[in-house]
C-alpha cells in the first residue's frame, strides 16, 4: 500500500498537489503501520523534492504534510535542511509553517538552525508589525544558545518598538531568553523595567508575566507602576488580568498594613461595599477606628471589583483570592456570589472553585451560608464534585441548618454511587461531632443505617459510630450489642476491626457479650484479614485483663495462633502482648501496668476537614489545589507591621515626561495623521467626529491635569456638572440620538486609524473615565458612548484653553466630562499628564470644526431617531 | 506557562501534540492514563494530576481529553479556562470538535494553536482576531485557494488586536443589518419524592448574533433588571454603565457571541412548569417490579412543552424492563441500567406515560431506594425568571432587531 502511494506521488505533478497532499496525510498512518522504515525514508525523499520544487503550491503541501507529521508526534527532523531553505519564502503560509517546524526542531539541529537567523534579523526590520512580531517570536523560540546575544539585541529593540503588539511579543521573548540563559537576568530586568512603564494594555499582562518569571522578588520595580496597573486593569485582556491580579495580591501583602482587625467578623456581609466609598469613609471615621486604609490599597480593591463579573472563570477566581487575601474581612463577602455562579460552569472549573470554597468555608462560614442550597448534590455530578460539595456542606453546617442538611444527607446515603454514600456517612459523623445538639440524632440515624442492605454503607457506618462512641463514653451498651450482632454478617475488614476494637474498649460494659465475641473470633481467626487479626489480639488482651476467668484459655489459644501467623506484624504483636499480660517469672515491672496500658482513656479522634491545612497556600493556585508546594510557588508574605513608605508609588511628572520621549514622538506623529484624516472625514461626513474628539480631548485634560491642578480643577468640573444636570435634562432626549450617531462615526474612524497611537494612551485611566461618564449618563446619557475614542485621542488634544472654548459652547453640544467626585478617590489622580504643547493650527482647526458642528448635527437628529422595538 | 498540549481520544490514543517550549515526551501522558484507569469513568478523571516533574491539567469535552502539561505554579483555572477556550475555538472554526475533524484540519489546528499561545502564554484568544489571522476552512475558500494560490493566513495584524475593542474587527459590512438575541434559561431543580421543590436555580444566558455594519454601539435595557443581580458579561459590556444604570451598553463582536449570563439564585421561588407522577415498586418476594411514570404540564402559561426526555438510572438489581410508552420511544440499556425515554411534546389532553414491568435479579434483595429521575424539556418563548429585554435601542444603525424570546431548558431531578 505504501509503495502504491509512493508511485502515485511520483507521477503527480504540482497540479495535483492538493489532492496529493490530502491523500498523503491520510496514508501516513497506514504506511507507518506497515512499519517499513525504507518506505518512510522514501516518503521523506518525496517531501524533499516537493520542498525543492519551484512551485509554492508543492512546497505548501509538503509543509502541510510535515506539520501533520509533527502533530502526530512523528519525527521529521531529517527534513531540516530542506525545510530551513524555505524560511525566506514569500508565501506567508509556507513561512508560518516553516516557523512551526523550526521552533519544533531547531533545538535538535542547532547548527543548521543558524542558517535561518539572518532572515529573522531582516524581518525584524520589516515595516509590517505582524512580520516583525512573528520574526521575534520565532527567533526567541529557537532554543539555540549561540544566538543569545542576537536575541538580547532583538528584545531590546523590540521593547522600544512603536507597535504595542511587537512590544508584547518582546515581553514574551524575555521569558524565553531567561529560560535559555539565566545569565542574562540583569539585562532582562532592565528591559522589564522599561516595559513595565508601558502604557499599553496589550503589553501590561505580558510584561507582568515576564516579571513574575524572571524577577518576582524585585517588588521595587512595581512601585511606580502600581497605580497605573490598577487603573489599566479593567482594559487588559483576560489572561493578563489574572497574572496582574496575582502579582498585585503579593505586592499588597508586602506594602500595606493589615486591614483585618481582631474580632472583625462578617457582621455585615459585604453590605458596606455596595455603598459608595464616601459613605464608607464616613463610617470608618464614625467608628473611630485607628486603622485607615492606604488609598492605594483601596484603589486596588475597588478597581478589581468589576472583574468579578468577567466571563472568564480564572479572572473571577483571581479577584476572589485577592479579596480573600487583602481586603477587609467585611468586604470579602461579595466574592461568594460570583464564585457560586461559577459552579454552573464546566466540571473542571467546578472542581477547582469548590476546592477553594471548601478552604474558605472553614475559616469564614458566614460567607457561603446563604448559598447553602447551591451546594446540594445533583445525581448527575461526577463523584469528585459530589464529595467536594459534601465537604462544603459539612463546613457550613451549624445549629440552624443541620436539620435540613441531615434530611438532605439521608437522600445521599441512598445514592447508587456507593463511594459517595460512604463519604456522606463520614460527613454525618463530622456533623455529629461538630454540633453537639445533633450528636444523638446522628448516632441514631447511623444505627439505623446498620441495617442497610449495602455492605459498604454498613461498614462505613460502623467506622463512624466507633468514632462517635469514642467521643461520648456515655452508656451506649445497646448500640454496642447491636454491632456485635453485625459481626456475623459484615465482611468489610475495617468495619469488623472497628467493632472488635469498640467491644474491647467497652468490654466492662458488655460483660456477657464480649467473651462470646472473642470465642467466635478465635474460631475464624485464621481466615481474617490482618487488620482484624490485630484487633482480635487486642480484644483478647483486654478481656484477659478484665475478665481472665472466662477468657484466659481463649486468649492463649489466640496468642498461639498469632505466634505462627504469616504476617510479622501479627507475630510481633502476639509476642509483645504475651510478654505483657501473661505473668511469668521473667516479666518485668511493666506487666503490673498492663491494664493501664491497654485500657487507658484514649483521646477521641478529631474528625477534621481535609481542607483544614490548605489555607497557608494562596487561594486559586496550583499548590492549593494539590496541597503540595508546586515548583515556582511564591509565598504570600504576612502583612508588615508598619507600612513601608507609601510615597514610593507617587509618580513624578518630570520624571515621566523624560521617560516618555518615545511616546511623545509617537504622539506628534499621530496628531499629524489625525489631522489629515480629519480633513478627509470632514468632506464626507460633515463634522461630527472632530466634534466629539475635541470634547473627549478636553475631558482628558481635566482628568489628566488634575494631578497638577488638584482642587481647582475638580471644583470647576463640579460646578459645570451641576449646571449641566439641569441643561442636559432638557436636552437629553435630543442629545441622545445625536451623540450616539456622532460617536459611532468617530469610533469607526478612530479604530481604523488605531495603529500605534492607540496605546500611547494618555494618563487618563479607563476607570476614571468610565466613572465620570457613568455619572453623566445618569443625567444626560450622552457622554457615555465616547469612552473608547476619548481614550485614544485624549493624548492628542490637551490644552487648557481648548477646554474653555469648548465650555463656552457647551450648552449646545454636550457635557464636559466631569470628575466623578463621589467615587473619585484622590488616589487615582496623582497620575498626571504632562501637557505637550498643541500647535496653534490644530487649535484653530478644532475650534472651527466645533462651531460648525452643532447646527448640521441637529438637523440630522430626526433621521437618526431610531428606536428599535423589542420583540 | 503551558508547556505542551496533548489531545487524547477515548481509546487512549494521543492523536495530536503541540509544544510551545522544549519538547515534553509524550510518555508523560502515562501518568494521565494511570489516573484515567483509576477513575473508571472519564468524568471522574481529576482535572489536575501531579507527576514528578510536570503537572497535567486536563479538560474533557466532546469525548476528547485536552491535556496541558505545565511545569511551574500557575493558577489552575487559568489553564482550564484556556483549554475550554481552545475547544470553543475549534468548534467555532470547524462547526464540531471531534477527533476526525481535528485530524482532517490538522494544519489549521496547528496554525491556530500557534497563534493562541506564545511561550505558553495566551496571545490571541478572541475568535474575531484569530479568524483574521487564520481563516476558517470553507469549501469555497479551499477551491479559491487552489486556483489562485492564495492562503488561509492573513498577512496583516488584525485590527482588533491593537484597538480597545479587540473583539471586533473593523470594516465590517452588511447589506442587511440585523441583530438577534436569544434568551435561554435553564432551571435546575431538585424535587423530592412528594413533589416539593428542594432547590431550584435559574441560569440564563443571552446569546446574540449581531450582523451590523461598522462600529455599532448598542444599548439593551431590561424590564426588570433587579432580577439580574448576579451576572457575568462578555468583555464588550461596559461594567460601569451597568452598575450605575442597569443598562447594557456595548460594542458587539461580529457574529455569534454570548453577551451575558446570569444566575437567579435558589431563594426566589421558581414555578416549575412540569410534574412527574411516578409509581415504582419493587416487591421483595417476586422477581418483578412495577414501573409507571406520567409527565404532565403545570403553569406553562399556555406554552407547549417540547423536547421532553426522561432518563433514570435504575438500580443494579434490575435485569430488564418491558415497558410501553403512550408516546415517544424508550430504551433501556441492561449493562449501564440506564432507562431513557424520549417523549417529545406534551399534549395536555393526553398525558404521556410509560408503564410496564421490571424483571429483577432473582434472589437479590429489593433495592431500597427509588431511582432518580432526570427530566429535561424545553419551552419556547417563555422565560421562567420573568426576565424580558424591554427595549432594544439600537443607536447607530437602521437595523432590524429581533429578539427571539428564548427557550427555557430545564433539568429536573426527582428522587
Amino acid at each position: 500500500m505504501s509503495s502504491n502511494s509512493f508511485s502515485y506521488n511520483e507521477q503527480s505533478g504540482g497540479g495535483e498537489a492538493t489532492e496529493l497532499g490530502q491523500e498523503a496525510t491520510s496514508t501516513i498512518s497506514p504506511s507507518g503501520a506497515f512499519g517499513l522504515f525504507s518506505s518512510d525514508l522514501k516518503k521523506n525523499e518525496d517531501l524533499k523534492q516537493m520542498l525543492e520544487s519551484n512551485k509554492d503550491s508543492a512546497k505548501l503541501d509538503a509543509m502541510k504534510r510535515i506539520v501533520g507529521m509533527i502533530a502526530k508526534g512523528k519525527n521529521a527532523s531529517e527534513l531540516f535542511p530542506a525545510v530551513v531553505k524555505n524560511v525566506a519564502s514569500k508565501n506567508i503560509e509556507i513561512k508560518k509553517l516553516v516557523y512551526v517546524y523550526l521552533v519544533r526542531y531547531a533545538e535538535e539541529q542547532q547548527d543548521l538552525a543558524l542558517l535561518s537567523i539572518s532572515t529573522f534579523q531582516r524581518a525584524l526590520k520589516d515595516p509590517n508589525q505582524l512580520i516583525r512580531a512573528s520574526a521575534l517570536r520565532v527567533l526567541s523560540s529557537i532554543r539555540v544558545p549561540i544566538i543569545v546575544p542576537i536575541m538580547m539585541l532583538a528584545i531590546k529593540e523590540a521593547s522600544a518598538d512603536l507597535s504595542p503588539y511587537v512590544r508584547k511579543n518582546a515581553a514574551h521573548a524575555i521569558q524565553k531568553l531567561y529560560s535559555l540563559d539565566p545569565e542574562q537576568k540583569e539585562m532582562l530586568i532592565e528591559v522589564i523595567e522599561k516595559l513595565l512603564k508601558d502604557k499599553s494594555t496589550l503589553v501590561a499582562g505580558s510584561v507582568v508575566m515576564a516579571f513574575e518569571e524572571v524577577c518576582p522578588d524585585r517588588i521595587d520595580l512595581i512601585h511606580k507602576n502600581y497605580r497605573k496597573l490598577c487603573n489599566l486593569l479593567v482594559d487588559v485582556e483576560e489572561w493578563g488580568q489574572v497574572v496582574i491580579i496575582h502579582m498585585l495580591t503579593r505586592y499588597a501583602r508586602t506594602q500595606f498594613v493589615s486591614p483585618w482587625k481582631e474580632g472583625d467578623e462578617l457582621e455585615d456581609n459585604g453590605k458596606n461595599f455596595y455603598e459608595s466609598d464616601d459613605d464608607q469613609k464616613e463610617k470608618t471615621d464614625k467608628r473611630k477606628k485607628p486603622y485607615t486604609m492606604d488609598p492605594d490599597h483601596r484603589l486596588l480593591i475597588r478597581n478589581t471589583k468589576p472583574l468579578l463579573q468577567s466571563r472568564n472563570a480564572a479572572v473571577v477566581m483571581a479577584v476572589a483570592q485577592l479579596y480573600w487575601h487583602i481586603s477587609p474581612k467585611s468586604e470579602a463577602g461579595i466574592i461568594s456570589k460570583s464564585l457560586v455562579r461559577l459552579l454552573r460552569s464546566n466540571r473542571e472549573v467546578q472542581y477547582i472553585v469548590l476546592q477553594n470554597i471548601a478552604t474558605m468555608s472553614i475559616q469564614r462560614k458566614g460567607m457561603f451560608e446563604p448559598y447553602l442550597k447551591s451546594f446540594y448534590v445533583r445525581s448527575t455530578d461526577p463523584t469528585m464534585i459530589k464529595t467536594l460539595k459534601l465537604e462544603i456542606l459539612t463546613n457550613l453546617a451549624n445549629e440552624a441548618n443541620i436539620s435540613i442538611l441531615l434530611r438532605e444527607f439521608q437522600t445521599y446515603v441512598k445514592s447508587q454511587d456507593k463511594q459517595f454514600a460512604a463519604a456522606t456517612i463520614q460527613t454525618i459523623g463530622r456533623c455529629a461531632t461538630n454540633i453537639l445538639e445533633v450528636t444523638d440524632t446522628c448516632l441514631n440515624g447511623l444505627v439505623c443505617l446498620l441495617s442497610n442492605r449495602d455492605e459498604i454503607v454498613v461498614a462505613e457506618s460502623v467506622v463512624v459510630i466507633k468514632k462517635l462512641l469514642q467521643m461520648q463514653p456515655a452508656q451506649h451498651g445497646e448500640i454496642i450489642k447491636h454491632m456485635a450482632k453485625l459481626l456475623d454478617s459484615i465482611t468489610v475488614p475495617v468495619a469488623r476491626a472497628s467493632i472488635l476494637w469498640l467491644i474491647g474498649e467497652n468490654c466492662e460494659r458488655v460483660p456477657k457479650i464480649a467473651p462470646d465475641v472473642l470465642r467466635k473470633m478465635a474460631k475464624s481467626f485464621t481466615s481474617e484479614d490482618d487488620l482484624v487479626k490485630l484487633q482480635i489480639l487486642n480484644l483478647g488482651a483486654k478481656l484477659y485483663l478484665t475478665n481472665s476467668k472466662q477468657t484466659k484459655l481463649l486468649t492463649q489459644y489466640i496468642l498461639n495462633l498469632g505466634k505462627y501467623d504469616q504476617n510479622y506484624d501479627i507475630r510481633d504483636r502476639t509476642r509483645f502482648i504475651r510478654q505483657l499480660i501473661v505473668p511469668n517469672e521473667k516479666s518485668g515491672a511493666l506487666s503490673k501496668y498492663a491494664k493501664k496500658i491497654f485500657l487507658a482513656q484514649k483521646p477521641a479522634p478529631l474528625l477534621e476537614s481535609p481542607f483544614k491545612d490548605r489555607d497557608h497556600f494562596q487561594l486559586g493556585t496550583l499548590s492549593h489545589t494539590l496541597n503540595i508546594k508546586a515548583t515556582g510557588y511564591l509565598e504570600l508574605s504576612n502583612w508588615p507591621e508598619v507600612a513601608p513608605d507609601p510615597s514610593v508609588r507617587n509618580v513624578e511628572v518630570i520624571e515621566l515626561a523624560k521617560e516618555w520621549t518615545p511616546a511623545g514622538k509617537a504622539k506628534q506623529e499621530n496628531s499629524a495623521k489625525k489631522l489629515y484624516s480629519e480633513s478627509e472625514e470632514e468632506e464626507d461626513s460633515s463634522d461630527s467626529s472632530s466634534d466629539s474628539e475635541s470634547e473627549s480631548g478636553s475631558e482628558s485634560v481635566e482628568q489628566g491635569e488634575s494631578g497638577e491642578e488638584g482642587d481647582s480643577n475638580e471644583d470647576s468640573s463640579e460646578d459645570s456638572s451641576s449646571e449641566q444636570d439641569s441643561e442636559s435634562e432638557r436636552e437629553s432626549g435630543l442629545e441622545n440620538k445625536r451623540t450616539a450617531k456622532r460617536n459611532s462615526k468617530a469610533k469607526g474612524k478612530s479604530d481604523s486609524e488605531d495603529g500605534e497611537k492607540e496605546n500611547e494612551k494618555s494618563k487618563t485611566s479607563r476607570s476614571s473615565n468610565d466613572e465620570s461618564s457613568s455619572i453623566e449618563d445618569s443625567s444626560s446619557d450622552s457622554e457615555s458612548e465616547s469612552e473608547p475614542e476619548s481614550e485614544s485621542e485624549s493624548r492628542r488634544v490637551t490644552k487648557e484653553k481648548e477646554k474653555k472654548t469648548k465650555q463656552d459652547r457647551t450648552p449646545l453640544t454636550k457635557d464636559v466630562s466631569l470628575l466623578d467626585l463621589d467615587d473619585f478617590n484622590p488616589v487615582s489622580t496623582p497620575v498626571a499628564l504632562p501637557t505637550p504643547a498643541l500647535s496653534p493650527s490644530l487649535m484653530a482647526d478644532l475650534e472651527g470644526l466645533n462651531l460648525s458642528t452643532s447646527s448640521s448635527v441637529i438637523s440630522e437628529r430626526k433621521a437618526l431617531h431610531l428606536k428599535l422595538g423589542k420583540k | 506557562m503551558i508547556h505542551s498540549l496533548f489531545l487524547i481520544n477515548s481509546s487512549g490514543d494521543i492523536f495530536l501534540e503541540k509544544h510551545w517550549k522544549s519538547v515534553v515526551s509524550r510518555s508523560v501522558c502515562d501518568y494521565f492514563f494511570e489516573a484515567q484507569e483509576r477513575a473508571t469513568e472519564a468524568e471522574n478523571v481529576p482535572p489536575v494530576i501531579p507527576t514528578p516533574h510536570h503537572y497535567l491539567l486536563s479538560v474533557y469535552r466532546h469525548k476528547i481529553f485536552f491535556v496541558a502539561v505545565i511545569q511551574t505554579e500557575v493558577p489552575p483555572l487559568f489553564v482550564i479556562e484556556f483549554l475550554h477556550r481552545v475547544v470553543d475555538t475549534f468548534q467555532d472554526y470547524f462547526g464540531v470538535c471531534s477527533e476526525p475533524v481535528i485530524k482532517d484540519n490538522v494544519v489549521v489546528v496547528y496554525e491556530v494553536l500557534e497563534e493562541m499561545l506564545d511561550n505558553g502564554f495566551p496571545l490571541a484568544t478572541e475568535s474575531n482576531i484569530l479568524k483574521e489571522l487564520i481563516k476558517p476552512p470553507t469549501i469555497l475558500r479551499t477551491v479559491v485557494n487552489t486556483i489562485t494560490g492564495s492562503t488561509n493566513v492573513g498577512d496583516q495584524l488584525p485590527t482588533g488586536q491593537l484597538s480597545v475593542v479587540p473583539w471586533r474587527r473593523t470594516g465590517v459590512k452588511y447589506t442587511n443589518n440585523e441583530a438577534y438575541f436569544d434568551v435561554i434559561e435553564e432551571i435546575d431543580a431538585i424535587i423530592d419524592k412528594s413533589g416539593s421543590t428542594i432547590t431550584a436555580e435559574i441560569q440564563g444566558v443571552i446569546d446574540a448574533c449581531v450582523k451590523l455594519t461598522g462600529m455599532p454601539d448598542l444599548t439593551l435595557s431590561f424590564m426588570n433588571p433587579r432580577l439580574l443581580d448576579d451576572v457575568s458579561f462578555h468583555p464588550c459590556v461596559r461594567f460601569k454603565r451597568w452598575e450605575s444604570e442597569r443598562i447594557l451598553s456595548f460594542i458587539p463582536p461580529d457574529g455569534n457571541f454570548r453577551l451575558l449570563s446570569y444566575h437567579v439564585s435558589a431563594q426566589n421561588l421558581v414555578a416549575i412548569p412540569v410534574y412527574v407522577k411516578h409509581n415504582i415498586s419493587f416487591r421483595d418476594s417476586s422477581s418483578h417490579g412495577r414501573f409507571e411514570i406520567t409527565v404532565g404540564p403545570k403553569q406553562t402559561m399556555g406554552k407547549t412543552i417540547e423536547g421532553v426526555t426522561v432518563t433514570s438510572q435504575m438500580p443494579k438489581g434490575v435485569l430488564n424492563m418491558s415497558l410501553t410508552p403512550s408516546q415517544g420511544t424508550h430504551t433501556f440499556d441492561p449493562v449501564t441500567k440506564m432507562l431513557s425515554w424520549d417523549v417529545g411534546k406534551i399534549n395536555p389532553q393526553k398525558l404521556p406515560s410509560l408503564k410496564g414491568t421490571m424483571s429483577l435479579q432473582a434472589g437479590a434483595s429489593k433495592p431500597d431506594e427509588n431511582p432518580t429521575i432526570n427530566l429535561q424539556f424545553k419551552i419556547q418563548q417563555l422565560a421562567i425568571s420573568a426576565q424580558a429585554p424591554a427595549d432594544d435601542a439600537h443607536q447607530s444603525h437602521a437595523a432590524i432587531v429581533q429578539t427571539h424570546q428564548g427557550a427555557s431548558r430545564i433539568a429536573l431531578q426527582r428522587r
